[in-house]
């Protein structure tokens, strides 16, 4: 086992671990900080695989802005003790069918990933990705990259709109 | 020696733990959330491709990064759509989210 695979094994301990916490914590702030150590293992991950724009990426907007933004809710909607706001539905039918579908999705999933033939290729170490990156998306992809603009600030204007309120001016 | 199914497999896990979290939570930010880690999954997926199967181009990342740019706007829309909703109903809750239901 070398360095490469010690970090993999505890990039994904950090990030599963976390992120089974999000889901079993009952206090939904604990969920909320749990979810930014999830996006910063996934950015570490990211790093592992030489994507580093988009690791720093992950980090300035899932780190940054997403989990402000989520805090900041939390903290607007919070009205019961800090205990009981995040329990689990109290339908115990509904967890059972909850933990069913998930194993069995893993299960089938992962079977078949891993007897699956991928037609890998061996990656030319050092490549400018950065480079690449941007000739694609101001190149090729430039209308889907205007648009994702486009959408961005449609959803920026209709959330402010949706949580200000249409009436009070 | 760690390779592309390890990858793939870690984001099936991560997508699993985020689809119990929106079959079995009851709190609407819990379930945007478990919506997120979702999609951060499916990022996964896109990068260990642009790094193990077509390496010559970046084009995994490219769609990492409007993968990334939706979930920003889908968060920001749901936690509005969320306020707005508390505002009436003064409760996060599902269950009682059932204005369109007859």
């Amino acid at each position: 086992m070398n360095l490469n695979d010690a970090v993999f094994m505890l990039l994904a301990l950090i990030t599963i671990g976390s992120a089974l916490g999000v889901v079993a914590s009952k206090n939904i702030v604990h969920s909320a900080l749990l979810l930014v150590v999830t996006f910063m293992g996934v950015a570490g991950l990211y790093f592992q695989m030489n994507a580093g724009f988009i690791g720093l990426v992950q980090i300035l907007i899932y780190g940054g802005a997403i989990s402000v933004l989520i805090i900041f809710a939390i903290m607007l909607v919070m009205d019961v003790e800090p205990e009981k706001t995040n329990l689990p539905s109290p339908s115990l039918a509904r967890r059972m069918w909850g933990v069913y579908l998930v194993v069995l999705l893993i299960i089938a999933l992962g079977a078949s990933i891993w007897y699956t033939r991928w037609p890998l290729a061996i990656s030319a170490a050092g490549t400018d990705e950065l480079t690449a990156l941007a000739n694609l998306m101001l190149g090729k992809y430039v209308v889907a990259f205007e648009v994702a603009a486009i959408l961005l600030l449609v959803a920026v204007v209709g959330a402010i709109i949706l949580a200000k309120g249409a009436d009070d001016k | 020696m760690i390779g592309f199914t390890h990858y793939l497999i870690l984001s099936t896990i991560l997508f699993g733990i985020g689809m119990y979290g929106v079959i079995s939570k009851r709190n609407a930010v819990a379930v945007l959330m478990s919506v997120e880690i979702m999609l951060n999954a499916v990022n996964i997926n896109f990068i260990a491709i642009s790094k193990f199967i077509r390496s010559e181009t970046a084009i995994g990342q490219l769609f990492a990064i409007f993968v990334i740019v939706v979930a920003a706007a889908e968060v920001a829309v749901g936690l509005a759509l969320i306020i707005a909703i508390y505002r009436q109903k003064k409760s996060v809750n599902l269950n009682d989210f059932n204005l369109l239901k007859w």
